[in-house]
């Protein structure tokens, strides 16, 4: 497989009047087609930041970011982001809140809405199509969000604590859900979370970040022997507790 | 569904209780009020010369009406504060979207348009007639100049305190702040908009009279002064009672309309 996302020795800061916070140091790692990569790290040590720069929402300072070996200035496109909330508005159907992206890029065609149609009805939320999100639960939402991402075909999926607002019981199933519709839609996917056990629940590889100014501390891949994992499946297996008992010391380990 | 149980039909019943009594309450005072008045006047305690009466206002109201003249003068006032409130609501939607657009010139503004939204409008009045001459412009420009500051300086809280995680979501999806105009601010602050505009079209009438009494020869502001320059008291408390019922009007107006976009959302 080859690499989709390349992260080159980037750093970022953020500038107030105050003084400078560092908030990356030299960050790098690569990111291979179909694979679905986990960042964790203590709370505030960037890694929201981090998914910031490889959407393009904010520049590094030092280093670049390359998405098939080009720039992603140019790619931003092909890179979705899904937020931390649904954010879903309340002013619109949740049809016209999967179709947003498609509005604003103007893509409104039948290429692209046809894929919404098939995913709603997919995924449980054709019959919803023209109510009010405040009419429906925490998981249905968040997928309904998760479709806006992929309405405009992203191949890149950058996740940043999406599971984050939901409660426990709710998050467990959202997460079943949502990994299972980036499997079948066979996305590459980035996951940023504080949450171990989510992390390895759902990634092939994680990478442990420091505390701030951030660097990889360290790249653990994940292997289940399973053919078909889910995340409850993967919160089952006996190497489990194993991988987080490991990342648990790395997070822990006070340099 | 169930029955509602025996606790739940008390509950209703108390909260119908007390709104009756509250609208009856309401209905009292007004009419106490108005009756008072007009024993009052009937048997002298009060000079009905220089406060009038419910029924010499009456009789006033309906022989004007009769010569068409209060028709005229309510007329004229009430079409230059709806002139002057669209004019509010276009200017202020407009300005507060540009400053919205250029943060850096918001800052350079925000002082000006606080002084301006403080100062007394009453005070640029009389320079508004030197300049402008005595004419409806003025009038309506006085009108503004009571609401149009305000508007503009809440419209754009509103627009800057709008969500910025909804407006990363436009950014993420590759839209640009035009769109997170369109699609977020914009529609987000309808219920804030709607409701600044309730109070501003009050004071547009409150600019608009201010405008009357001193620029004008038609209107319930005109009314006021000369009838008070005349001692024809009937006439300004009758004026006075009009405007409360058009102030009344105007913003129960607004309500509905509110409540009818809100519903819509």
């Amino acid at each position: 497989m080859s690499e989709l996302l390349e992260v080159n020795h980037v750093s970022y800061a953020y500038h107030s009047i105050d003084g400078e916070t560092e908030t990356l140091a030299d960050i790098s790692f690569h990111i291979k087609e179909g694979e679905f990569a986990a960042i964790v790290g203590p709370s505030g040590c960037g890694k929201s930041t981090l998914l910031s720069l490889i959407c393009g929402l904010l520049k590094p300072e030092k280093g670049e970011i390359l998405l098939d070996g080009k720039s992603i200035a140019g790619e931003k496109e092909r890179i979705g982001y899904m937020l931390q909330k649904d954010y879903l508005f309340e002013w619109r159907s949740i049809y016209s809140n999967v179709m947003l992206g498609l509005e604003i890029q103007k893509k409104k065609s039948e290429k692209y809405t046809k894929r919404v149609d098939q995913m709603l009805k997919d995924y449980g939320l054709w019959d919803f199509r023209d109510v009010r999100p405040s009419q429906l639960s925490g998981g249905m939402r968040q997928r309904a969000a998760l479709i806006r991402t992929l309405a405009l075909q992203p191949e890149l999926l950058l996740l940043d604590e999406p599971f984050s607002a939901l409660d426990y019981q709710t998050r467990l199933s959202v997460c079943e859900d949502i990994y299972r519709i980036i499997k079948k839609e066979q996305k590459t996917a980035v996951l940023v979370t504080h949450d171990l056990s989510e992390a390895i629940s759902m990634a092939d590889r994680i990478f442990v970040l420091s505390k701030r100014p951030a660097e990889i501390k360290k790249e653990i891949k994940l292997d289940f022997n399973m053919k078909e994992r889910t995340p409850m499946q993967v919160r089952n297996a006996p190497q489990f507790r194993d991988y987080f008992n490991l990342i648990w010391k790395e997070l822990n380990e006070h340099d | 569904m169930t029955k509602p149980s025996e606790s739940q039909k008390n509950y209703i019943r108390t909260v119908r209780r007390r709104r009756r009594t509250v609208q009856f309450m309401r209905l009292f005072l007004f009419l106490f009020f108005v009756v008072l008045w007009e024993v009052a006047a009937e048997f002298s305690w009060i000079d009905s010369f220089i406060f009038s009466s419910p029924l010499r206002i009456a009789k006033t109201a309906w022989q004007m009406l009769q010569d068409g003249s209060l028709t005229m003068h309510i007329g004229v006032t009430l079409s230059e504060t709806l002139i002057s409130f669209a004019l509010v609501v276009i200017c202020g939607i407009l300005l507060a979207i540009l400053l919205w657009m250029l943060p850096m010139v918001s800052e350079i503004l925000e002082p000006a348009l606080v002084v301006l939204n403080s100062l007394p409008k009453s005070a640029l009045a009389p320079l508004l007639i030197v300049w402008l001459g005595a004419n409806i412009k003025t009038i309506i420009l006085a009108g503004m100049s009571v609401a149009v500051f305000g508007t503009i300086l809440n419209l754009y809280t509103c627009f800057s305190q709008s969500s910025p995680e909804k407006e990363k979501l436009i950014y993420t999806l590759g839209g640009t702040k035009k769109d997170t105009l369109l699609k977020v601010v914009l529609p987000g602050t309808v219920p804030n908009i709607l409701s600044i505009m309730k109070v501003n079209i009050g004071l547009c009438l409150v600019g608009v009279v201010i405008g009357e009494f001193i620029g004008a020869r038609r209107g319930l502001g005109y009314l006021i002064i000369y009838g008070s320059q005349v001692f024809k008291l009937d006439w300004v408390l009758m004026s006075i009672v009009i405007l409360c019922v058009i102030a009344m009007l105007l913003y129960a107006l607004l309500g509905r309309l509110e409540a009818a976009c809100l519903k819509r959302l």
